[in-house]
């Protein structure tokens, strides 16, 4: 049984097409990431799987409801967190959980019970009286997922859970996400961190609106099937762009910190030292060229310009 | 209504954290009071008066002493000639002049009208309206005395004799207060209400509370209930602070009062809410928020300008002005002892308002939850 079926997917904003028939589905107890640029159309697809944006057209089953149809129904059953952490500033982290919680209709034996799990879970035992506005963002961003399933919600949503959270807390905070999935909890989140992508079980990345390929990392890098990508280290990475863009056996290059990924043609010649004297050639000396395995960021970049020609 | 009581709850955590917003909401009002009730009055007093006794007679000193005695005005000068008159009206230092005529204990005695003359500086031309009618006043009274004593006839045997009800001595701080009272609560009701909404949707918090299976009524309520209670209490704050500074009258009955202060309060918060759905900024939603709530209230709800001298168009849109029915309705119920008998028709109409402002906000922000 799937937590979430999405066909035909279209969300329209005037003559903007921000979701254009995107379909997919999410199984029970998965981590699903969604990854795409800025303005892909991320946002507006979990706006609309949580019943915050009415669809232009197509479906959406979200725990087998139909978000067009029964919003709240919708909202009762899933959890949603945004990049903002959005909690009551002025408010402490106890009192927080306690509105959360009489929004949710929560009962107050429940409440305890909850409340004690979310302290557990964001580690804040002993700060229930610390200002939210006071904590660091790390603890913040816990807090705001903790009162984001105080309902226990089969499913939840994450809006880039991770913006502006030191790469520690986001450490942390995946593995509290891992820690969820185990439970059968599913997991939706977006975003542009590629690294953070590896952690999820699927990923759909998403380009202009479009769904521009869908798998497991493993299945994302068969893209690469066939072709080779060469690291090429150098002093001068942007000549050796240059030079190596201007070979006919390299399909395309993208710079990956001071080294160079070259993707070459399919059935293309793989012969490192060849390219290496071809560079000679060109002027440029390369100190070490070698085949390297796809990243999910050869993967990122190689769909988003197939999408986008 | 649960969730509602959840979401006012919070709310009042919010606020009593934000312990200079609620100083600003309970007491500023009553300093306004303070600020209003004793700059804004349009009685004249201390009229600073000079007297040109030509007569000096015990009949001319009569007159001075009436004019001494009435308590509007001061004498701060005796005037010896036409050069002294031009002086100390040059120099602003009297604002009227009475001008005894020699002979006028005489004249007086044989029945012969004497002319008093009374100069006025013209400056201010409501003041010095207002200081004729006290000079008059005076001296048709010492003229009466001596036809009564002379026993003449002429003049008129019928005369008007005012009878002032409600405020017989027709301090204006009494006809002020309730306007100030409909003035200081609407705006910082409308006000705060729309700001704490708007706050919301700044921080994000509102999406946050929008994914949560609660309805935008039940949030609605739960926010304004703390701001009906502060508001309240800011009214009440007022009322009592006129009653024990400016001598303000509690004739009508209290239950009746505060039934009108709610209604009047529910429609401000109503505006308020309809302010909060168009504004997304809280700084749009001040001025917004100060302009739909100060303006109206001050100049078109017959506070200061009587509504029945307003160019006909103008009268019309007061009739959407809330203030314009509270305004009577608690002058009615604080001055004369008014009850629901006779302020029906103005409750009715702020029942009508706070029906269509809550409609209208509430018909937006439906929109805006989804």
């Amino acid at each position: 049984m799937n937590a979430i079926t999405v066909s035909d997917l279209t969300r329209v904003f005037g003559d903007f097409v921000a979701v254009d028939h995107v379909s997919f589905d999410v199984r029970k107890g998965e981590v699903f990431g969604f990854l795409g640029s800025n303005g892909a159309g991320k946002s507006t697809t979990i706006r609309m799987l949580c019943g915050l944006l009415k669809p232009t057209s197509g479906t959406a089953l979200v725990g087998g409801i139909d978000v067009s149809r029964d919003p709240e129904g919708v909202k009762r059953r899933i959890g949603y967190m945004s990049q903002r952490f959005s909690l009551y500033e002025q408010l402490t982290v106890d009192q927080n959980i306690r509105f959360f919680g009489g929004i949710y209709g929560l009962t107050a034996e429940r409440l305890e019970q909850r409340r004690a799990f979310v302290l557990d879970m964001a580690g804040l035992h002993g700060r229930e009286r610390t200002k939210a506005s006071d904590l660091a963002g790390g603890w913040r961003q816990r807090l705001a997922l903790g009162c984001a399933i105080l309902h226990e919600p089969p499913i939840v949503f994450l809006d880039e859970p991770t913006g502006g959270v030191d790469p520690v807390s986001r450490r942390q905070f995946w593995t509290l996400i891992d820690q969820l999935a185990e439970t059968g909890i599913t997991v939706l989140v977006t975003t542009h961190y590629l690294d953070e992508a590896e952690h999820c079980h699927r990923i759909a990345i998403i380009h202009a609106g479009r769904l521009a390929a869908l798998g497991s990392t493993t299945e994302l890098k068969r893209v690469f099937a066939g072709r080779t990508i060469l690291e090429v280290q150098s002093d001068d990475p942007v000549q050796a762009m240059r030079a190596l863009d201007a070979m006919d056996d390299v399909e395309k290059t993208s710079v990956f910190g001071t080294a160079v990924h070259a993707v070459m043609r399919h059935e293309a010649a793989t012969d490192t030292d060849g390219l290496g004297t071809r560079l000679a050639g060109a002027g440029v000396q390369a100190r070490h060229i070698e085949p390297v395995e796809p990243s999910l960021e050869d993967v990122f970049l190689d769909v988003v310009a197939e999408a986008g020609a | 209504m649960r969730k509602a009581l959840s979401v006012g709850r919070k709310e009042v955590r919010q606020i009593l954290r934000d312990r200079r917003s609620l100083m600003l909401l309970l007491f500023v009002p009553a300093f306004f009071l303070l600020v209003y009730g004793y700059a804004l009055n349009w009685d004249i007093r201390h009229v600073h008066l000079a007297i040109e006794d030509r007569d000096r007679t015990a009949a001319s000193r009569s007159i001075v002493s009436a004019f001494v005695n009435s308590g509007y005005f001061d004498l701060v000068a005796d005037v010896r000639g036409p050069d002294d008159i031009t002086q100390l009206m040059n120099h602003g230092s009297a604002r009227a002049i009475v001008v005894i005529p020699n002979g006028l204990s005489r004249d007086l005695a044989a029945g012969r009208t004497v002319p008093v003359q009374v100069l006025l500086d013209g400056d201010n031309a409501n003041t010095a309206t207002t200081v004729m009618g006290y000079a008059l006043t005076i001296l048709q009274s010492e003229s009466a005395k001596y036809r009564m004593v002379t026993g003449t006839i002429g003049g008129p045997s019928v005369s008007a004799v005012p009878r002032v009800w409600y405020n017989p001595q027709l301090r204006s701080t009494l006809f002020l207060v309730p306007g100030l009272i409909a003035y200081i609560v609407m705006i910082t009701s409308v006000v705060s209400t729309s700001l704490s909404i708007v706050r919301e949707k700044e921080r994000g918090t509102m999406e946050q509370v929008r994914m949560a299976p609660l309805d935008a009524g039940s949030f609605v309520l739960g926010k304004s209930i703390p701001y009906y209670l502060i508001s309240l209490a800011s009214a009440l704050t007022i009322l009592f602070v006129a009653m024990l500074l400016f001598g303000l009258p509690m004739r009508g009955s209290w239950l009746v009062l505060l039934g009108t202060i709610s209604l009047y309060l529910i429609g401000a918060l109503g505006l308020g809410l309809l302010v909060s759905s168009i504004a997304d900024t809280q700084q749009v939603a001040f001025q917004v928020a100060v302009l739909a709530s100060f303006l109206p209230t001050l100049m078109l709800s017959g506070f200061i300008f009587p509504i029945a001298s307003m160019p006909p168009f103008l009268q019309g849109v007061t009739y959407i002005v809330p203030a314009r029915y509270f305004l009577i309705a608690l002058r009615g119920i604080v001055l004369k002892g008014a009850g629901l008998a006779i302020i029906w028709p103005q409750l009715l109409s702020l029942v009508a308002y706070s029906c269509v402002v809550l409609l209208l906000a509430s018909l937006r922000l439906r929109r805006q939850w989804r």
